[in-house]
């Protein structure tokens, strides 16, 4: 370890090792820092991502997908089941990832466009000088060290402290996290084509169940419910309610906890020598919890602009501001119709949900993309769907649903 | 201000961190620590996934 880089990337998940991959391909020097002393390990994730978007950034390799899945399929309470190919089912089905595996790939490439990567290695502060931050304080095996940087990027996940360090308020309100528990489940029937959703009030109050298969007769069991339903019942015993209903003789092989910030866009996500990606910048989906590729996409915008910032000897807010206007224009309309949506949805009662998953039977949703889908519901429920009015304008042509483009 | 953990509960996932308000928690590792800024809210009680945090009363 030196004492200054160019730019120092705290959190080595996907979103930090794309930032320091980008930045280190574009010439600079980089630190990239991660505290757990395995990356990826224990993961946080139910691991599906869309495989079109995906290979944008990285090579598919066998050895971090564990299954490919055709789509998604629905159920409401009642068993009532909306399918949707991949297509529509936007970002978060078509691989299954191992994320162990993937994440320390993504940080192997990271290190061989020549960024150094340090594990077990955790920020504990920012330096901060006339209003900018100028890099950070460590501790590494019970050792301190102030490193300094032109740029610090917060990578540092949903519990990220940097962004709070920058002044940047970042605290999620209970309403604003999904709190999850996941089993991996092996000896179960399960459908290897398609990644399963419940929903429901009983099943999962203000949330979901998910089954994603794994592969080798395995699959990621989980539920995610919104933080300010959780306390009295939570969402491992949900969990757990679940799987001895539906697989009384799988056996779990794994367990993992997760919060997943469904808070939509955040009012800043920089300042004076800082960036937030990825979940650190909330960027994750409201509604599908998806956050792999969002932080892979920032992660490459943010480490384009550190390059450019530093090119320019400008690391102000003001010159790093070309990083949020980029990314809000990309994922920010996505994020905040999200967040329209998940506000509908999570109020609809299990009976409104059964009536929703009945009204498109018999249609056929073809390649429609995820508005078109939400168009088609619409349509068919509208006094239902009423609050999503908002979210069509500006689309035209919305009775040609799959020429819609949704970058999701 | 002493939110207390059950280190053997708790899966290290760092959810109650995201919601502290005053940022009195941090993941180290695999464990949760608590600082002298707790104000005994108990949010992050509220939502942790498995039930590891509790606000004594
Ligand atoms: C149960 C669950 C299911 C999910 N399912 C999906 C899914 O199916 N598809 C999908 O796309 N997304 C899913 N997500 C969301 C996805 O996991 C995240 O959006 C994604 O990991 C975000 O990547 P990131 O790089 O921003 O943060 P992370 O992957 O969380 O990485 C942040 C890293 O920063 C490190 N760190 C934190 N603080 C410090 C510090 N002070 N110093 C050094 N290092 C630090 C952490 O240890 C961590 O490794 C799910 C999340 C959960 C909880
Ligand atoms: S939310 Fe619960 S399981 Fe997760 S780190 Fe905090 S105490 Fe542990
Ligand atoms: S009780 Fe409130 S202030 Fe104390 S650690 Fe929990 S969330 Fe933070």
């Amino acid at each position: 370890m030196k004492d200054r880089y160019d730019v120092i990337v705290v959190g080595a998940g996907p979103g930090g090792s794309m930032t320091a991959k980008t930045a280190a391909n574009a010439g600079l020097d980089v630190l990239l820092i991660e505290k757990r002393q395995q990356i990826g390990d224990p993961v946080r994730c139910a691991e599906g991502v869309n495989k079109k978007y995906l290979k944008e950034y990285i090579q598919p390799d066998p050895a971090w997908i564990s299954a490919e899945v055709k789509g998604s399929k629905i159920y409401a309470p009642d068993g009532a089941m909306v399918e949707m190919s991949e297509e529509i089912a936007g970002a978060e089905v078509g691989y299954v990832l191992e994320r162990k595996v993937f994440d320390r790939a993504l940080a192997r490439d990271a290190a061989l466009a020549g960024a150094e990567v340090m594990v077990k290695t955790r920020a504990t502060g920012l330096l901060m000088e006339d209003g900018f931050v100028k890099g950070i304080k460590a501790e590494h095996m019970d050792e301190k060290y102030n490193i300094r940087a032109d740029i610090v990027v917060g990578a540092d996940g949903v519990e990220s402290k940097v962004g709070r360090w920058a002044g940047i308020d970042t605290t999620l309100k209970p309403k604003d996290i999904c709190t999850c528990a996941q089993y991996l489940m092996t000896d179960i029937e399960i459908d290897t084509d398609f990644c399963e959703f419940y929903v429901g009030q009983k099943i999962a109050p203000l949330g979901y169940v998910w089954v994603f298969p794994k592969g080798n007769n395995m699959a990621n069991v989980g539920i995610g419910i919104t933080g300010h339903m959780s306390g009295e019942v939570r969402a491992k015993e949900l969990l757990d309610d679940f799987v001895l209903k539906r697989y009384p003789g799988g056996k779990v092989i794994e367990f993992i906890v997760g919060g997943v910030p469904i808070c939509g866009t955040i009012e800043r996500t920089v300042a004076n020598g800082l960036m937030l990606v990825g979940d650190a910048a909330r960027q994750s989906d409201p509604v599908t919890g998806g956050g792999i590729f969002n932080s892979m996409w920032a992660g490459d915008i943010a480490g384009k602009v550190a390059a450019n910032a530093i090119k320019h000897s400008d690391v102000s807010a003001e010159f790093l501001q070309e990083y949020e206007t980029k990314w809000r224009v990309g994922l920010g309309r996505d994020l905040d119709m999200s967040l329209v949506v998940k506000e509908r949805f999570t109020r609809l009662t299990d009976d409104e949900l059964n009536t929703l998953g009945h009204s498109l039977e018999g249609i056929d949703l073809g390649n429609t993309t995820l508005i078109g889908l939400l168009w088609a519901l619409f349509k068919a429920n509208k006094k239902l769907l009423w609050d999503l009015r908002g979210i069509f304008k500006g689309i035209k042509d919305l009775e040609m649903e799959s020429s819609v483009e949704v970058n999701s | 201000m002493t939110v207390k953990v059950n280190r053997f509960k708790c899966g290290y996932c760092g959810a109650c961190v995201s919601v502290c308000p005053p940022g009195a928690l941090e993941l180290i590792e695999t464990w949760i620590e608590v600082d002298e800024t707790c104000t005994d809210c108990g949010i992050c009680a509220k939502i942790c996934p498995v039930g590891a945090l509790e606000v004594p009363k």
